[in-house]
């Protein structure tokens, strides 16, 4: 990892300020090393686009983030990550607690086979964050119109969310992880089983939802990382390549590996 | 890199996110508590199981190892040429066998000559086996030329000194709950304090069949009824099974035949074994005349219950088989049955194999549908074809649980030590086959 | 001669073809194999599926036949005043009456029960065990005994004969076919998967005969015993009296009691089993380390593997006693053959039952829904009670289902631990009784052929297979369509 390459990309910081700073991330599966040393942060209400070729630990880097590799038993994390100055991998720290801060967005939609107005229920009937009927409809209306889902289910709330559409499925997903009212919300590769219409949708919601939370999204689509993010993260064989503006990212990039990906020389 | 780490932007403000409240972190702990309850919840639901384990095999452990062991007292024994071959012929086949016991009894009688009068001499002769002649005409038979000669004879005691000796009975009970009276328990001292008494290893349990004198109660018959029984289950289910599942998985095509053939076999595997039992006594006893209590009609019924095991299995097995070596072989010019004979059915084996043996485990220890046919008959001899009467190891242990007599339980405490034994050992090879051969395509 | 013989006969004719038709495929072939159709082997094997298999077909249906064929020729060679003399040392007075009068009037003179008896003497008689028949009877039954033998000695001739002629015949004719274009192959193969076929029908033919036999049986019973009194009767004592004259007890046959037993007990069985096993799968699948899980598997595999008989050994010698003393202490007097005791050791066998299966249907369901749900920031054991659980609910219900199935039929540890009598209760601390209880009481012991008695156990039977039938099939259609949904 270059210092001086990492200094010049931290230059051209937005104004906001850091929301999340990962720092010498190395993340280990039993002996194999999946991440290398990864230094980057995030600011408060930008969306960060992570790409890179497949393998390259965009995802695994993810997952670290509101420590979803916990579930994986062989899996290892060294470094800090801070949210909000407080290191996420500290003992005391709760990761129950952390993932209500954290929320997360999965690349197959995974509604719950249960009703769609459940769907959104179930995390705040867990952090208690209503008691009453009027409050519960209203969080599941607020949330379903932020994913922009709300005009096409209004009327069958109480039908399995199963039944959903996938691109509707994935906004569920959204709506189910925005109802928690989360600080920052990961998505990985959110349209990669979606169709173009539907991934539009979604490229929309994100640009929207921008407003309120902080953003990390995976994604393979180099247009979509164009079109939604403020700044990009190129991975690479477990490095992090580069980090700046998306726009600069994309028409001026200062490694020939970044390059040879924007231009599709391999990928 | 440190220059990038100090300078870190302010952190946000702790942002007032309900998340981090303090009605957030009660509410945590609660679910925390939740949590930990509902794990302690699995946990006792393991340990159930593992005492229940525990608590069984102890039970069976206490109860039956000592049935391994049988007290045995040392007499002299006349053996009276005159008694024993009143007829002179020297040919042991006309012995009067019947007159051995009271030879057994006359020893005791001269280890204490005090002792007169026929209820007592009732109680002294009841310290050794009620069979003691039994277990002399066995020696004869090995040494013939015994007869006329005073011997010093090992002769098992009966069932409540054999009891008391071995601390199965508690000594220090009332003597109306004993089996021996005071009298007959201060002959047993004087008969160990003079080193007439001894402990043995019980050979008999290994080498006799059923008895209604747990001294000369074996597992032999039974061990050799379920060795015939289980040869013709195997015999009946394994070429069927695998046939059938070679059938349906290689060979049938999907239509509603078929499927009403998948479906009957699934529901064969969970038909209760006491039905199968009724079906042997309907068809195969009353209606083609097969003999009852035999190992052909047991094999029969069991093989048709353990089918349905071996074909899951067996089409399990041949599944895992990958599609590209059929079209291996097939390609080479060989026939479907020759892909299947050649290529097919050696990979399938191990998994076929251990279906079998689970089955096969299975059928070793079922006892409901043999009782059906009658192979709860009292058997003393050992079978020596199918179509003799037998018993077989569950069975026996069926039987021998009903019987009163302490030195049953205890038995049957050995008996079924024995038949886990057996069992635990095929399913070990069982499980040691899915190691040894587990491939993965 | 016995059929061992005639056995032998067939695998060494089968040999013998297959030696003489590869050799004779190897002359035919004039030195080079190649002009064959098929390897030398299938020639072989063509004679010999040919020579053993129609003689055997043969065997079979001989076998199958000459029983009942046999009784029919031994009972229609007996005169009328040998049957007589049969039964007047045989019957009691009553039955010997009507008998009697039977014969007068030329309708069918004995009864099934008293055929099958004078049938037996028979047999026995002509099997050399003439122990076992009453002396005064061997002179009037002595020429019934010599026929049988004698019939007996003629089947077993002509089968030989027959076996050894069609066995004969087809080896020579096969082997006269065998010519370098004969396609063996394609012959032998289409033998076999016909015999494959065959196979994989034998399960629908144990299924059909477990059906007729129940029914044929059943249809019998229900002619002596309305139907209505079996399925709503309350009152089962199924003693009826062997001879008319006798005194005492006329059965009744009301199966509601071994009904309300037998759930009793698979209830118990169930509270045990399902909390237990379900909660085991789970804490094994979800939250076990790997050592424990690889120590507490084997052990349930264990608990699986345990004979019934040995439960129910386990039963009566710790765990009746154990409730029974426990019940002494608290001042409530326990049976010592208790519908608890049945049921918690039932319950203790049917756990690993119910964990294997939960396992299986708890592990189907994807990791994606519970890294949604952990996602959101729900712990554990939220994310298994509030997803994982729903999601598996159907795999679960259909586990306990078979489990259910299994409860109501299990045989051993019932017959050993719970009682004989039939009363009609809900009280777990009491003695009831099971079908399967009745069924093996009621058919181990002294049977009487034809009598209401032992025709009941069939239409327990019946119940008790259709119950089961009706559990499996609904539940294996459920974890069906469940695992269709998940892959």
């Amino acid at each position: 990892m270059d210092t001086t390459t990492l200094t010049k990309n931290m230059e051209a910081v937005s104004t906001q300020p850091v929301k999340v700073c990962a720092r010498d991330v190395k993340v280990f599966y039993g002996a194999k090393r999946a991440l290398h040393g990864v230094n980057v942060d995030v600011y408060q209400n930008e969306v960060l686009a992570l790409i890179g070729p497949s393998g390259c630990g965009k995802s695994t880097f993810l997952r670290t983030l509101n420590r979803m590799n916990d579930t994986i038993d062989i899996c290892r994390v060294e470094g800090k990550i801070l949210l909000d100055g407080e290191d996420i991998y500290d003992p005391k720290l709760d990761v129950v607690q952390l993932r209500a801060r954290v929320g997360m967005v999965f690349q197959k939609p995974n509604p719950f086979p249960k009703s769609i107005y459940d769907n959104i229920t179930y995390g705040p009937k867990l952090h208690g964050l209503a008691t009453r009927k009027d409050e519960f409809d209203e969080i599941v209306e607020r949330s379903l119109k932020r994913a922009g889902l709300w005009n096409e289910v209004k009327d069958r709330l109480q039908e399995p969310g199963t039944g959903l559409s996938g691109g509707q499925q994935q906004r569920l997903c959204i709506a189910r992880a925005v109802a928690v009212s989360p600080e920052v919300i990961l998505m990985d590769e959110p349209c990669s089983a979606l169709d173009p219409i539907a991934t539009a949708h979604i490229e929309e919601l994100i640009d929207e939802l921008r407003e309120s939370f902080t953003i990390a999204i995976v994604t393979h689509n180099m247009q979509q990382a164009a079109r939604v993010s403020q700044r990009t993260a190129f991975f690479h064989l477990g490095d992090l390549v580069e980090v700046g503006n998306t726009e600069e990212i994309f028409t001026n990039p200062r490694d020939e590996r970044t390059q040879g990906y924007i231009t599709g020389r391999y990928g | 890199m440190t220059e990038i780490a100090e300078p870190m932007q302010a952190a946000a403000p702790v942002s007032a996110s309900f998340h981090t409240g303090n009605a957030a972190m009660k509410r945590l702990r609660s679910r925390y508590a939740a949590e930990r309850r509902f794990k302690i919840y699995g946990i006792l639901a393991i340990s159930f199981a593992c005492i229940m384990l525990v608590i069984l095999l102890f039970t069976l452990l206490k109860g039956g190892v000592s049935a391994f062991w049988q007290t045995e007292m040392r007499l002299e024994v006349t053996l009276d040429a005159a008694i024993i071959d009143p007829q002179g012929t020297g040919n042991p086949a006309d012995w009067d066998r019947g007159a051995l016991q009271t030879l057994a009894n006359n020893a005791i009688y001269k280890e204490f000559p005090e002792v007169e009068g026929r209820v007592e001499k009732r109680d002294l002769r009841g310290l050794i086996s009620p069979v003691a002649g039994v277990f002399i005409s066995k020696i004869l038979d090995k040494d013939p030329s015994l007869v006329g000669q005073t011997v010093q004879v090992w002769i098992p005691t009966s069932d409540g000194v054999n009891q008391i000796l071995k601390g199965g009975i508690d000594r220090t009970l009332p003597e109306a709950q004993r089996p021996i009276s005071d009298k007959q328990l201060a002959w047993v001292d004087k008969m160990e304090a003079s080193g007439h008494l001894k402990t043995a290893f019980n050979s008999t349990f290994f080498t006799s069949s059923d008895s209604n004198y747990p001294e000369l109660a074996g597992l032999f018959g039974a061990a050799i009824g379920t060795l015939l029984t289980m040869s013709v289950t195997l015999l009946v289910s394994l070429p069927v099974g695998v046939a059938a599942a070679v059938y349906l998985e290689e060979f049938a095509p999907k239509n509603k035949l078929t499927d009403l053939i998948e479906v009957n076999i699934n529901n064969l595997a969970a038909v209760p074994s006491i039905v199968f039992g009724l079906l042997g006594l309907a068809v195969f006893l009353n209606f083609f005349g097969m003999p009852r209590s035999a190992p052909l009609v047991g094999g029969l019924v069991l093989g048709l219950l353990v089918m349905p095991t071996i074909i899951i299995a067996s089409r399990a097995a041949l599944k895992g088989v990958p599609p590209s070596i059929r079209e291996a072989a097939l390609g080479m010019g060989a026939s479907r049955l020759q892909a299947i004979t050649h290529h097919v059915l050696p990979l399938a084996m191990p998994g076929i194999m251990t279906g079998t043996i689970i089955g096969m485990a299975h059928a070793v220890g079922e006892t409901a549908p043999l009782l059906m046919i009658g192979m709860n008959a009292f058997v003393t001899q050992a079978p020596t074809s199918l179509f003799d009467s037998s018993s077989v190891l569950p069975v026996q242990i069926f039987i021998w649980a009903d019987k009163p007599e302490r030195g049953f339980v205890e038995l049957t405490s050995a008996a079924i030590l024995v038949l886990l034994a057996f069992l635990i050992t095929m399913n070990g090879a069982a499980i040691w086959l899915r190691k040894k051969f587990e491939r993965r395509w | 001669m016995s059929a061992t013989f005639t056995v032998g006969l067939l695998l060494l004719l089968s040999l013998v073809g297959y030696v003489m038709g590869r050799s004779r495929a190897v002359t035919v072939a004039g030195g080079s194999i190649a002009t064959l159709h098929s390897v030398p082997n299938y020639y072989g094997s063509y004679v010999a599926l040919w020579a053993g298999l129609p003689a055997l077909v043969l065997m079979l249906f001989w076998m199958a036949l000459r029983g009942p064929v046999m009784d029919w020729l031994v009972l229609d060679g007996l005169s009328q005043q040998q049957i007589q003399g049969w039964a007047q040392v045989m019957l009691p007075p009553n039955d010997l009456q009507n008998l009697l009068s039977n014969i007068a009037d030329e309708t069918a003179a004995l009864t099934e029960t008293h055929r099958q008896l004078l049938l037996i003497n028979i047999k026995n008689l002509a099997g050399g065990q003439a122990l076992y028949v009453n002396p005064a009877v061997v002179e009037s039954i002595q020429p019934a005994a010599d026929h049988l033998r004698n019939l007996r000695n003629l089947s077993d001739w002509t089968l030989f004969g027959a076996v050894a002629a069609i066995s004969g015949g087809a080896l020579a004719f096969c082997w006269a076919r065998i010519s370098p274009t004969f396609r063996a192959r394609n012959n032998v193969e289409r033998v076999v998967t016909w015999l494959l076929i065959l196979c994989s029908t034998i399960a629908v033919f144990t299924t059909i005969g477990i059906v007729l036999s129940l029914l044929f049986e059943s249809i019998r019973f229900f002619t002596k015993v309305p139907l209505t009194e079996f399925l709503f009767g309350l009152h089962w004592s199924p003693q009826t009296a062997i001879r008319a004259d006798q005194v005492g007890s006329s059965g009744s046959f009301g199966a509601i009691p071994l009904f309300t037993g037998t759930l009793l007990i698979a209830f118990i069985a169930m509270v045990v089993a399902a909390p237990v096993g379900l909660m085991s799968a789970i804490y094994l699948s979800e939250y076990a380390p790997r050592r424990v899980r690889s120590l507490v598997k084997p052990v349930l595999e264990i608990l699986a593997g345990v004979p019934t008989v040995v439960y129910g050994f386990f039963a009566i010698l710790t765990v009746a006693p154990f409730i029974r003393d426990l019940g002494a202490v608290f001042g409530i007097p326990i049976s010592s053959q208790s519908a608890l005791a049945a049921g918690v050791v039932m319950g203790v066998m049917i756990v690993p039952f119910v964990s294997s299966l939960a396992d299986d249907v708890i592990n189907a369901v994807p990791q994606s829904l519970r890294d949604g749900s952990l996602g959101l920031g729900a712990t554990k054991s939220e994310t298994i009670k509030q997803v994982v659980i729903p999601a598996a609910l159907p795999g679960i219900v259909g586990a306990l289902l078979l489990a259910v199935s299994r409860a109501i039929g299990e045989t051993m540890i019932v017959v050993m631990a719970a009682g004989l009598q039939a009363y009609l209760t809900l009280n777990p601390l009491e003695s009831v009784t099971t079908v399967t209880v009745q069924i093996k009481s009621i058919l181990v012991g002294d049977q009487e052929f034809d009598s209401a008695k032992t025709l009941s156990v069939f239409a327990l039977g019946l119940m008790l297979f259709i119950v089961t039938l009706v559990l499996n099939v609904v539940a294996l259609r459920i974890v069906q369509k469940y695992r269709e949904k998940y892959d």
